[in-house]
């Protein structure tokens, strides 16, 4: 009874822990849920896409890559696998993350990785790696804001999206390659970033031009990560984990 | 159900299994490739760079500027500094250029 109350109180101070940790990220969130969710409305979705796509997919750069294909009328099996592409680094946390949540309960688990992004990953790993356990408690504190601001700002910002008159003098239909721009950038500390970056914008710019959208994505996709797997392992720093 | 309806279910699905996928496929290996691995580094940045670069064929002075301010201010400030830069000076650029 005793030990009950204990591991109880624990866990919610280990919550509220989480709920402390995870405020930048709902902060440094929020624009994004609001611009996706202004941008769907701009590319043809409903408020209740829009809402729907944030709490189903809830994935931030590969909503944006969604609702911009589908915004240029590409083939919906394609949009989907665009979403996975964009997704697929979810894979290498999902390996990483994996072992450290492995004592909790099958459910938990499977809640754990729904609201596995970016930031829930590099947070959870950071503690790991301090030798804390990765508890549910603390793991749901860290992400369960995150998910909740993200779904309702997304909602806000479709029906904000509704009220604007000039999208072009606002630079709406722009925002996204700056967006993604940044993300490319964000990544430029990765082996063979320069020259993966190079091959994809060259075979995406020809394959725009020759094949057309919306296959410049996945042939300039494929030329990249292609030339990657090429280069011998030492150029790719992959080698020299232990 | 329409048609955006079943690409926000399909892409959640796809979404949840690489969420999913990791911990049931790959751990279950010891060792991955080296090769195989630089190449998942390298989907990020091959993907997100096809959604750039073509716009730039289109990219009139206005966006070129806001592209090259986002780039520079990426070294040194964080995704919202440069996004929020970038956005300022493409609107402002196109008060003056259309």
């Amino acid at each position: 009874m005793a030990t009950d109350v204990i591991s109880e109180s624990g866990a919610k101070s280990d919550f509220w822990q989480g709920v402390r940790l995870s405020m930048p990220v709902v902060v440094a969130s929020a624009p994004f849920a609001v611009l996706f969710g202004a941008l769907a409305v701009d590319n043809g979705f409903s408020v209740l896409e829009a809402f729907l796509m944030s709490a189903l997919v809830y994935g931030g750069a590969s909503q944006m890559v969604g609702i911009q294909l589908f915004g240029q009328h590409v083939a919906p099996w394609l949009v989907v696998l665009s979403i996975f592409a964009v997704n697929f680094r979810h894979v290498l946390y999902s390996a990483g993350i994996g072992r450290r949540i492995a004592h909790w309960p099958v459910i938990s688990q499977a809640l754990g990785y729904f609201i596995l992004t970016d930031p829930q990953f590099a947070v959870a790993e950071a503690r790991a790696q301090s030798g804390q356990t990765v508890g549910f408690a603390w793991y749901l504190g860290l992400g369960l804001p995150v998910y909740l601001f993200w779904i309702v700002e997304s909602a806000l910002g479709a029906l904000f999206g509704k009220l604007i008159p000039d999208t072009h003098a606002l630079g709406i239909d722009f925002l996204l390659p700056i967006y993604f721009l940044g993300l490319v950038m964000g990544f430029r500390k990765r082996p063979l970033w320069l020259p993966v970056v190079v091959a994809s914008a060259c075979a995406s710019i020809i394959a725009y031009k020759t094949v057309g959208s919306p296959w410049h994505v996945s042939i300039g996709a494929i030329a990249g990560v292609l030339l990657a797997v090429i280069l011998p392992p030492h150029h790719s720093g992959v080698e020299t984990r232990p | 159900m329409s048609t955006t309806f079943w690409i926000i279910i399909a892409g959640a699905i796809a979404t949840y299994l690489t969420r999913i996928g990791g911990h049931l496929v790959i751990s279950r290996f010891d060792h991955i490739h080296p090769r195989v691995e630089a190449g998942l580094n390298a989907v990020p940045a091959a993907v997100l760079t096809t959604l750039v670069a073509p716009e730039l064929l289109n990219a009139g002075p206005a966006e070129w500027a806001a592209l090259v301010v986002t780039a520079a201010v990426s070294l040194r400030g964080g995704l919202m500094a440069m996004f929020l830069t970038g956005a300022a000076v493409l609107i402002l650029a196109r008060q003056f250029v259309g």
